[in-house]
């Protein structure tokens, strides 16, 4: 059987020497089982050792992988080379500043992720000796498909909306701080609001969706987000017409 | 090591060509713009009406003309596709649980168009159709 190859386009930026990234094309062989970060793997032991990207489990758990791949945000080891065309382009993840090669810089999403309170808030300090606050799986259900996140970006690098505005809090924060409010544990809601009811928290999303398409673990935020956006008109009402009630 | 990220030109006005589903988006987003003028042109309708009937006369003759014929055929396909993509949305912004169960998406959006097929009816009945 012939070998097969694809040529791998992988955009390259070298802080130190360039003042703009470039495009340099390696040729890996392209095995039936191999996925984009075997293939660049392969470049990084074979062909050159100068490439940098991050990677870390190769089994879409970690969520360091995340790259745009022939245009489409996906993680590095969840798209197998089979299912490319022979040119395969490889850019760090969109929205982001490129720190060098394939490597982007995320302190804009890590400082944002901060002003969620992406934890529960509790009622009371509880002494770690009174051991886990627990929960029926009935009550886990209700928020577990938001707690699946693995902060690995793609969201924000297909969000159209946040590559205009970086002061959109964006899809994985949100959808995080609506993972907490949903939460039978936690009482934290009114004080995200500050952030999440905000302009630049849900009202900046105007449903592309395109987060939920690339979320390689179904979290769907832009689902997230709209329930948000329900939640806080009804609140908003709620305190207008009735505003003895406390939220 | 010198820290200089680079960033990328965000292209302001053209970014929404760049994938299928931006153009998508776009496409829904711009519907507003057909559905909102078919609605302008039914509130000159009502006005011309109070005018008089040959100003309505006149109106009606516009509306059926190949222009108004034209403009009310991508008006409706603009707002069919608005309502469609609409219906499919909802099972996001409003997902159901009953008896601690999520209740299927398929559900949510076939009960709206249910409805909507109902209120419809209900329409055609009352005007007489």
């Amino acid at each position: 059987m012939r070998q097969a190859f694809r040529q791998l386009e992988v955009l390259r930026y070298d802080p130190d020497t360039d003042s703009a990234p470039h495009f340099q094309t390696y040729e890996v062989p392209c095995q039936d089982d191999w996925v984009v970060l075997d293939a660049i793997n392969y470049v990084k032991e074979n062909l050159d050792r100068t490439l940098s990207y991050r990677w870390s489990c190769h089994m879409a758990v970690c969520g360091s992988c995340g790259l745009v791949v022939n245009g489409e945000s996906v993680l590095a080891c969840h798209a197998f080379l089979r299912d490319y065309p022979e040119k395969i382009r490889v850019e760090p993840l969109g929205n982001f500043p490129i720190e060098r090669d394939l490597v982007v810089m995320i302190d804009d999403f890590v400082e944002k992720l901060r002003t969620v309170k992406p934890y529960i808030v509790s009622k009371k300090e509880r002494a770690i000796e009174f051991g886990e606050t627990l929960q029926s799986p009935e009550k886990l259900a209700a928020y577990k498909q938001y707690a699946d996140c693995i902060n690995c970006l793609l969201c924000y690098s297909a969000c159209p909306q946040y590559g205009l505005n970086d002061n959109f809090v964006g899809p994985a924060a949100l959808a995080l701080a609506h993972r907490y409010n949903l939460d039978s544990r936690d009482v934290g809601r009114s004080a995200r609001a500050d952030v999440v009811a905000s302009n630049p928290g849900i009202w900046e999303c105007s449903f592309v969706g395109a987060c939920s398409e690339v979320c390689p673990k179904n979290v769907d935020p832009a689902a997230s987000i709209q329930q948000m956006k329900i939640a806080i008109t009804a609140d908003y009402f709620m305190r207008l017409l009735m505003p003895w009630r406390k939220p | 090591m010198t820290r200089r990220p680079y960033i990328r030109p965000v292209r302001r006005y053209s970014w929404w060509l760049s994938q299928p589903r931006y153009v998508r988006y776009m496409l829904r987003e711009v519907s507003a713009v057909f559905i909102g003028s078919y609605t302008l042109m039914l509130i000159v309708g009502l006005l011309r009406l109070s005018q008089g009937p040959a100003a309505y006369e006149s109106f009606l003759n516009a509306v059926q003309s190949t222009a108004g014929v034209t403009l009310s055929l991508i008006s409706f396909i603009f707002a069919l596709y608005h309502s469609v993509t609409w219906f499919g949305v909802t099972p996001k912004a409003m997902p159901l649980r009953m008896g601690g169960k999520a209740v299927p998406p398929a559900i949510i959006v076939g009960a709206h168009w249910l409805v909507w097929a109902i209120a419809s009816l209900l329409i055609l009945l009352w005007v007489g159709v």
